[in-house]
């Protein structure tokens, strides 16, 4: 955005802004400052450190938990965003509102009432055992809904008559999926799997309730490492994190250019 | 043969007749045009020939055969819809190669003859631009040019010039007669301006309320329109509710209500005694003071009571001596039939018995 020369009201705007993204980032900056902190203690700064790092590198647990969750988040986005893109083109093309409804119910749903319906589906109704596959399965069901709003979206700016311009010059059904539609809502389907990929990494209540015993995952050690004290190490864990969501972005940014050049 | 026909084509939406039994004969290499208000199903009989639509009942044949189980994309019929639906993820060349790529073409034949089509369309220089990137104008010779290349029987244009300001319009009118003319593909083009089918059609068909209410040629269509409704929709007309008199072979002689006794011309297959309307184009009406008018075969008093000056011609209405109000058009260029009547004047307005038409009811 750019700002024009309007004096006060510009200056007005410029600080309301500044509040807002203060208000954002501050809370993540201190977590990313006390991460470097040489103390036990989140109270004040001391000196700089690698040494919280450090520890994480060694910590076994916390490895494999950050592993588990790479990989459900993984998995569970790829998968999310077949079945939401294919949920977004059909709530498009039909118009049916029950399609509509039971895609998107588990996004509006309460994630303690998907978390129970869920066990109790997988334990009584599936007979299975808890582990990286609930959580996987109960990962993509959240997720499909997000990635079929965010496709519905990018196809509803579309203009109709592109699909039939193009079934027009000779286009099977399918090739005009991969030639003309699937480009277009290239960049709604990047974002919903970043989406979706994200959602999945932070769960935390409706992995909960599908981890069973043996799996752990990043925000369920976390938790369960606060529950005796926060260590900067929980500091160390977030800004990586934080590192990884943003390369997310700024990758998602690097590939979605060519498609999204001729949006204005 | 028709190149195209269809027939009896019917088609609902819910309890909405969308086009209600319609017949249509379309010749090979005519620019046919249909025409009517909106609602009145000729978009709807468009999206049926490309084949987005099907007809509930009749069909639609291209050289005899039904093209009913025949997919858009296999029919040899081609769109420029009236947004241009073009690619924007492409340029202008891909956009124009498309349909080729579609059809698996070799790739230097794809090459050759999308070069033919940048040049023919006067695009050579657009061809890595993105459509984002260029006019109205432009747009639509690139739809035009991805629809030709493809070279299909029929080409069809859904109100293509709606988009454009009134310059640039005509300038595309001028534009898709003599493309037309050079390519010889049959055009089938929908609009609901009449202006425009006018000026570009072979043949027009009206429509109405999912009926084809008159098919033929313009001045056929202009001069002999053959119900109030198609009289009334293309052009101006003066309409006077009339009662036929008696219906000789080569003329008509009817009352106009309020009015008196006039002379028109023969109408097939009325007798007398039939009610209907006395339709006459403004530019048929005379208007004068002296004689002149009064030498015609039908001719009465009346008094200006509004003009309109709009430079090359001017409109008088005319209030008739039994209150009816007719219109008179006088070109402003003819030296000695300019004359300028005030609001108020005494004039006399007369037709010769040749000019206008009864309408039945």
């Amino acid at each position: 955005m750019t700002v024009s020369g309007a004096g006060h009201r510009g200056l007005g705007l410029w600080a309301a802004a500044l509040a807002a993204y203060a208000f954002l980032y501050l809370p993540l900056l201190i977590v990313i400052a006390y991460s470097f902190n040489d103390s036990r203690l989140n109270a004040e700064w001391v000196g700089f450190t690698w040494h919280w790092y450090d520890v994480l590198l060694h910590d076994a647990d916390m490895l494999a938990a950050a592993g588990n969750s790479l990989l459900i988040a993984t998995v569970s986005s790829l998968a999310a965003t077949v079945l939401g893109t294919m949920a977004g083109i059909a709530m498009h093309r039909y118009k049916i509102k029950a399609l509509t409804f039971m895609a998107m119910a588990p996004v509006a749903m309460p994630e303690i009432l998907l978390g129970v319906s869920l066990l109790l589906f997988f334990i009584q109704i599936l007979n299975l055992t808890l582990g990286m596959l609930s959580i996987v399965l109960a990962h993509i069901t959240f997720s499909i809904g997000f990635v079929a709003i965010v496709v519905r979206t990018s196809l509803a700016g579309l203009d109709d008559s592109l699909f039939e311009e193009a079934r027009d010059c000779g286009a099977s059904p399918w090739k005009t999926f991969r030639h003309i539609t699937f480009p277009l809502i290239m960049p709604g389907v990047v974002a919903g799997g970043l989406m979706a990929f994200t959602l999945s990494l932070d769960d935390f209540v409706i992995t909960f309730f599908t981890a069973g015993v043996g799996v752990s995952t990043l925000p369920l050690h976390i938790y369960s490492m606060i529950k005796i004290a926060v260590t900067p190490e929980v500091n160390a864990v977030s800004t990586l994190l934080m590192l990884l969501t943003l390369t997310m972005i700024v990758l998602a940014a690097r590939i979605a250019p060519n498609v999204l050049r001729w949006k204005t | 043969m028709a190149l195209l026909e269809l027939k009896n084509v019917t088609r609902r939406f819910g309890s909405f007749t969308a086009v209600d039994n319609a017949s249509l004969g379309i010749e090979a290499g005519e620019f046919f045009t249909l025409l009517g208000p909106s609602g009145c199903g000729k978009t709807t009989i468009l999206r049926m020939i490309a084949g987005f639509d099907l007809p509930d009942a009749g069909q639609i044949l291209l050289d005899g055969k039904d093209l009913a189980d025949t997919p858009p994309e296999q029919r040899p019929v081609r769109t420029v819809f009236q947004s241009y639906a073009l690619f924007p993820h492409m340029t202008v060349a891909q956009n124009i190669s498309f349909p080729l790529t579609m059809a698996r073409l070799p790739q230097n034949e794809i090459c050759q003859r999308t070069q033919e089509t940048l040049k023919h369309m006067r695009l050579a220089d657009k061809a890595d631009k993105y459509p984002r990137e260029l006019s109205g104008g432009q747009q639509q010779r690139v739809a035009l040019g991805r629809a030709l290349v493809s070279r299909p029987r029929v080409l069809l244009l859904d109100e293509p010039l709606a988009a454009l300001d009134a310059k640039l319009r005509e300038e595309m009118q001028i534009e898709l007669i003599n493309l037309q003319r050079e390519v010889g593909i049959t055009f089938v083009f929908v609009t609901h301006a009449q202006d425009e089918a006018l000026a570009l059609s072979h043949h027009i068909a009206v429509m109405r309320d999912g009926r084809v209410e008159q098919v033929d040629e313009p001045s056929k269509l202009y001069g002999f329109p053959k119900s109030r409704f198609v009289a009334d929709f293309i052009g101006h007309i003066n309409m006077l509710d009339a009662q036929v008199l008696e219906a000789a072979h080569g003329h008509t002689r009817l009352a106009i209500t309020g009015l008196g006794e006039i002379t028109a011309p023969p109408v097939a297959g009325i007798s007398a005694g039939a009610k209907g309307a006395f339709a006459i184009r403004p530019e048929q009406v005379r208007i004068g003071i002296h004689g002149e008018v009064a030498e015609l075969k039908n001719h009465f008093p009346g008094e200006v009571r509004n003009l309109l000056y709009s430079g090359d011609v001017t409109v008088y209405k005319v209030q008739l001596a039994g209150g009816s109000m007719l219109e008179a058009l006088l070109p402003n260029s003819a030296p000695g039939r300019a004359e300028f009547f005030e609001v108020g004047d005494a004039v006399r307005v007369g037709w010769r018995h040749d000019a206008g038409v009864f309408l039945h009811e």
